[in-house]
């Protein structure tokens, strides 16, 4: 479907695709045996420049937004939805940056970020905090110009594979939620360890590790926002990175399709092809509607998202501000129902369109010669990180009870 | 150093048919894209301006209107600048009036844009498949040339040193400059074509040469080629081939003996 997307937009998504088909294609199943950092492939990334798509020109970038990131990584999700996590993990690290880091911050840590030198991840999992945010036990405790951190952070994406790592600790546990801080560290800080890496059912392609802080010294400076704001960047982090789950999951759920429906057309059952059963039609009708409703929502709300977040990054470059401050002065609504409903339903679809993919190519679904069960294992992760599912519909439920609330 | 690339605009695929009366071939409806003998010169031509930074890398074709698309794929992919010999007259050339057109259009580049210290070609084309172009350039400018080139070992301002592929190993060839290469695949792997070159390529505007331009003699161009094409088919796949059975190899391999025997093939 023609989306009126502008010329970058439809560059971004041919080069994705390209890098996806031509470099990626081969090597998916090698990775996902091996479980390995797909650095070759991050490389293409850097060269490609995807990894300054949303970051503002004046850092490096090519000054785009949410939506632009979208298309890369749902071309890219089309091949493999774990290869693309090399990009969109590390996205999801620097949104925290992106919208909270002042100007001094911003030109510390995003050139490096937009060029793909380093990689950024997120760390806020741990081993009794994921949904329940305010449970979090690392702790940072001010000693002079120094943070001293002590904890540990599970399920960390890009885990050992990034450089920077945008992690919530508690600097107030008495403060429960309100005592949440994000802090900006770096590998390589003395006490900084990775941990157990962890074996997947998907996204296999993409490390995901313990992170161990033992008595690690960072600077004040690498604070984002003050002490106590940190659950707030979080959610906000989560309104601008949520559609980038959804286009993750509508670029695995395209690809399960791009598989499907030519083997289908060429399998031969009872003197004529599976695909001219309406049984196995009606269903294929099903599975493609959902993926382009997903599709229309989530360049919706992404397009939406950056009309105000675009002009919001060149007001704080030319203001000297941060972005959040200059969303505030939009007057920018919150996104978090929207974000959580396109999270929510693309990801859904696209567990629902992998799991009958396999169904429908039948025996050869379920091998791993044939491509069509790892998007189903892939798939599974998007309706569980960034937010389960069951939390999206909190969102989604408080957010309505609340404008109807407002109503009476 | 400024580097020149040539390259053309030619039917992606290999299912290429031709018009049998004219001896064309059949573009209309085609797909066409840049010849992929030519990616590996642009290639070897923008790495060559990385590794000599101040460089330029012009690329240039001769073409209808919609070549100009090849142009914007090799600046996507890091060449500078392009130039499009497009004009009716340039129109029906075999390879003898080509590279005479391409030939005075590096000459007109160069009166242009600077000496040109080097000029790459891909060693045929998936079209016509002659691989004259490349040889035929450099002889129409005088210049020294190397075809099947493998690897670029040396470029400097006075002189390049390259490996020549041969059937039973390598040449090694060393050139003064200005000189011609023609490059096989296994020179490089093409880069796919950043965002920043895409968009750049978007914005580019070609420069357009006609043969008053180039100052070219019109008797040695397009419908004046000495080439007359006699009859072009595409042939017909040959039928009537034997399938050897047998349960394993040694069996098989005794009825293809036994066979060729019978026919006195052997």
């Amino acid at each position: 479907m023609h989306y009126d997307l502008t010329e970058t937009q439809q560059s971004i998504m041919e080069l994705a695709y390209e890098i996806a088909v031509k470099k990626i294609k081969p090597v998916r199943a090698q990775y996902d045996r091996e479980e390995k950092m797909p650095w070759p492939i991050v490389d293409e990334f850097r060269k490609a420049d995807l990894y300054g798509l949303y970051i503002p020109e004046s850092c490096g970038g090519m000054g785009g937004g949410v939506t632009d990131l979208a298309l890369a990584v749902e071309q890219l999700s089309r091949v493999d939805g774990g290869i693309a996590l090399a990009l969109a993990t590390s996205a999801l690290g620097a949104m925290p940056i992106l919208l909270w880091a002042t100007a001094e911050q911003r030109a510390k840590w995003l050139p490096d970020i937009a060029s793909g030198k380093k990689l950024a991840a997120f760390a806020l999992t741990e081993a009794e905090a994921g949904s329940d945010a305010s449970s979090i036990k690392t702790t940072a405790v001010k000693d002079g110009d120094f943070y001293v951190i002590n904890g540990s952070k599970h399920f960390i994406s890009s885990g050992e594979a990034a450089e920077y790592y945008t992690v919530a600790v508690s600097t107030n546990p008495a403060r429960g939620a309100r005592g949440i801080t994000l802090i900006v560290v770096e590998k390589g800080t003395p006490g900084f360890t990775f941990g157990k890496k962890e074996e997947k059912l998907g996204i296999r392609a993409n490390p995901t590790y313990e992170l161990n802080f033992e008595n690690v010294r960072v600077p004040v400076s690498n604070r984002l926002g003050a002490e106590g704001t940190g659950l707030l960047i979080v959610q906000e982090t989560f309104d601008y990175s949520r559609p980038g789950v959804a286009s993750q999951a509508i670029g695995i759920a395209q690809g399960a399709l791009d598989e499907t429906v030519p083997y289908l057309r060429t399998r031969r059952q009872f003197g004529q092809p599976v695909s001219s059963f309406q049984a196995i039609q009606h269903k294929l009708a099903d599975l493609a509607t959902k993926v382009e409703a997903g599709r229309a929502m989530l360049y919706n709300v992404s397009r939406a998202m950056d009309k105000e977040l675009l002009p919001a990054m060149e007001n704080a470059v030319a203001n000297n501000t941060t972005v959040h401050d200059e969303l505030k002065k939009l007057k920018t609504k919150r996104w978090t129902k929207e974000a959580a409903m396109v999270k929510l339903f693309c990801s859904d679809t696209a567990m629902e369109v992998a799991e009958q993919c396999v169904s429908l190519c039948g025996g050869i679904g379920y091998m791993s010669d044939f491509p069509v069960e790892k998007y189903m294992r892939d798939a599974k992760i998007t309706q569980i990180y960034e937010g389960t599912n069951m939390i999206q519909r909190n969102e989604i439920a408080a957010a309505l009870i609340k404008e109807y609330a407002s109503q009476e | 150093m400024h580097i020149a690339v040539c390259v053309k605009q030619t039917p992606s695929g290999t299912n290429i048919r031709v018009d049998e009366k004219t001896g064309c071939l059949i573009r209309e409806g085609v797909e066409s894209a840049i010849n992929p003998f030519d990616e590996f010169a642009v290639e070897e031509a923008v790495r060559l301006k990385e590794k000599n930074p101040g460089s330029v890398v012009s690329v240039i074709t001769m073409g209808p209107p919609q070549a100009a698309d090849v142009l914007k794929e090799a600046i996507a992919r890091g060449c500078d600048k392009g130039y499009h010999l497009c004009d009716r007259g340039f129109a029906g050339s075999d390879t003898w009036a080509t590279s005479y057109t391409l030939a005075k259009g590096i000459e007109k580049l160069a009166e242009t844009a600077g000496k040109v210290d080097l000029v790459i070609c891909g060693k045929q084309t998936n079209d016509s498949d002659t691989g004259h172009i490349g040889p035929q350039i450099a002889t129409w400018l005088g210049w020294p040339n190397t075809a099947f080139v493998r690897k670029v070992e040396n470029f400097d301002a006075s002189s390049i040193r390259v490996q020549r592929l041969m059937e039973d190993g390598y040449d090694t060839i060393e050139m003064p400059t200005p000189a011609l290469i023609s490059v096989i695949k296994e020179i490089n792997t093409p880069r796919i074509a950043s965002l920043k070159g895409r968009m750049a390529a978007k914005k580019a505007v070609m420069t357009v040469w006609t043969p008053a331009d180039i100052k070219a003699d019109p008797s040695r161009l397009g419908s004046n080629s000495p080439t007359s094409v006699v009859r072009c088919f595409t042939p017909q796949a040959r039928t009537g081939s034997t399938r050897i059975e047998g349960a394993t190899p040694q069996e098989k391999a005794k009825k293809l003996v036994a066979l060729l025997k019978e026919q006195k093939v052997i």
